[in-house]
């Protein structure tokens, strides 16, 4: 696999990267010629349809699956904490919250009760996983991903299983989060509207990268427009706080192609 | 006269087989119970299954090589693991479908092996439904050695297979070799199935690793709670279903099966306020 370990020092901000990433399926490309890089204490948010390759991309960032073309940068001191989109513990299983955070890293009981606390679940501490609520579980596996003392959080779908109101609070959290342990952040989403207001870097993906650049910018874009829809794209906006899109050419808007030709 | 010579020199070989078979019985129940909720937690029953069922070729191969019979059934119950793995990876099948082709095309290449072989057809009965009472000082010796290394080394690797268990690729990013760790998983079921045949044979094979598990999750607040728990319920049934096959001169290994059953479907039945839970 051809991911190559940077020495820290000859390295700058940069986490993690990606240089023209393919990941084919039985020779259908999932994600096609991506380029992406996460910098320390930065948000980068994924955005695409279901079926865009955005959880192919984490996964090969994450050196789950290996990239059929292309090279994956660490800096050597990466550490990785990791939320999946669904963590379903089978109920055969008898596994307090506690014991569930322990898995990860071995912590004391005052070290779990501090992180639950900061996440908003310190009630749950004694309860079967299984029997929280789908608000307090991803709650739940932020902690377990904190216990790592992670300098970059991967988080996939962050507020799957969360009702609206819990998904504001969520990403209010994950950007309390960042600002406190300068942690980078890389965001799968496909709600749209909530997502983008922390974020410093949105990708729109749909096999490729069809555009991107910070989420004002993007917001604008024809490509990001056709792929959602304009009616979609215009609730973005109250999230990015109106900008006039005349004047925003200036932003680093790093790749544009007409995803229409790639089915 | 006679009569009382007949007892005493009876009642010490009496004795000395019920007491192996006892011993044999309860170490199986030892290493089961833990095993058994690995089995349970990642649904792996049909793995086990599985296992058994190849474990008679196994067994036709120790005889035509001339080795130890529990050798050959390690052997191939490591081949198949091995083989399933690959399977996995690929991707191109479900788990269900190679383990169905898995399990049923090493029995018939088994039972076909074993047709060339005259002194054994006698025997197959025993392997299908076990035969404790036969089991022999060395045997006994077998299955505390292979029992101990088993569970030392789930030990060691518990906390790992338990991670991966919840979530195999959120352990695999916290660093856990998983393709090791779930091989080493594999041969431990290979070893406690290899020991397991002389007592309750391949048929039953798979009841010994889950019932006694599956018995003990209402009980347990944690997963060792649940595999100490297990491996209680399984050294109960032990005794119980030689108990009831001394006493009504039942087959042992069904015996045991049976009593594990019961237990089960006992505790089943146990309100869940007795249990000091809400629910569970």
């Amino acid at each position: 696999m051809p991911v190559t370990h940077l020495p820290t020092e000859s390295s700058d901000n940069v986490l993690i990267s990606a240089h023209n990433l393919t990941v084919r399926f039985g020779g259908l490309p999932a994600i096609q010629n991506v380029n992406v890089s996460i910098g320390a204490g930065e948000i980068v948010t994924l955005i695409g349809p279901n079926g865009a390759g955005k959880s192919t991309l984490v996964r090969a960032l994450l050196g789950l699956i290996a990239p059929t073309n292309g090279t994956i940068q660490r800096r050597a001191n990466v550490c990785i904490g990791y939320v999946p989109q669904y963590v379903t513990v089978d109920d055969t299983l008898p596994l307090t919250v506690e014991r569930f955070l322990r898995l990860g890293a071995s912590v004391s009981r005052t070290q779990l009760e501090e992180v639950l606390a900061e996440v908003g679940a310190a009630t749950v501490i004694e309860s079967p996983f299984q029997k929280i609520s789908g608000g307090e579980r991803r709650r739940v596996l932020l902690a377990r991903a904190l216990l790592r003392n992670p300098n970059l959080l991967v988080l996939d779908e962050p507020t799957s299983g969360v009702d609206v109101t819990g998904q504001a609070d969520i990403y209010k959290l994950i950007g309390a989060i960042r600002k406190t342990h300068n942690c980078g952040v890389l965001l799968v989403s496909h709600d749209l509207h909530l997502v983008m207001a922390e974020t410093d870097q949105v990708l729109c993906m749909n096999g490729h990268v069809c555009c991107s650049g910070n989420p004002s910018y993007v917001s604008q874009d024809p490509a990001y427009l056709e792929l959602f829809g304009r009616e979609t794209a215009q609730g973005l906006a109250v999230y990015t706080h109106h900008h006039d899109h005349t004047h925003d050419h200036g932003h680093d808007h790093t790749e544009h192609h007409d995803h229409a030709s790639n089915g | 006269m006679g009569t009382i010579t007949q007892n005493i020199t009876i009642t010490p070989l009496m004795d000395d087989f019920v007491v192996r078979a006892l011993a044999a019985g309860l170490g199986l129940a030892l290493v089961a119970g833990p095993l058994g909720c690995f089995v349970v937690w990642r649904r792996m029953a049909y793995f086990g299954a599985t296992l058994a069922h190849a474990a008679l070729l196994g067994i036709a191969l120790g005889f035509l090589f001339d080795v130890n019979p529990t050798f050959g059934i390690i052997f191939v119950c490591a081949a198949t693991s091995v083989i399933l793995v690959g399977f996995q990876r690929q991707k191109r099948l479900s788990d269900d479908t190679v383990l169905g082709i898995l399990a049923h095309g090493s029995l018939a290449a088994g039972l076909i092996v074993i047709s060339f072989m005259d002194q054994l057809r006698v025997d197959l009965l025993g392997y299908l439904f076990g035969d404790i009472l036969a089991v022999t000082a060395t045997d006994v010796g077998w299955i505390y050695g292979c029992g101990a290394t088993s569970l030392l080394i789930l030990g060691a690797i518990w906390r790992q297979l338990l991670s991966m268990t919840v979530h195999e690729d959120m352990a695999r990013v916290e660093g856990v070799p998983i393709t090791r760790i779930r091989l080493i998983f594999m041969l431990l079921i290979a070893v406690v199935i290899a020991v397991a045949m002389k007592i309750v044979g391949i048929l039953l094979i798979v009841s010994v690793l889950i019932i006694p598990a599956a018995a003990a999750r209402r009980l347990s607040a944690s997963p060792e709670q649940m595999a100490i728990f297990a491996a209680l319920i399984g050294c109960v049934a032990v005794a119980g279903g030689m108990a009831s096959s001394m006493t009504w001169d039942t087959p042992t290994g069904p015996s045991i099966v049976t009593v594990a059953a019961l237990i089960f479907f006992a505790i089943m039945l146990i309100p869940l306020r007795a249990l000091g839970k809400s629910d569970s």
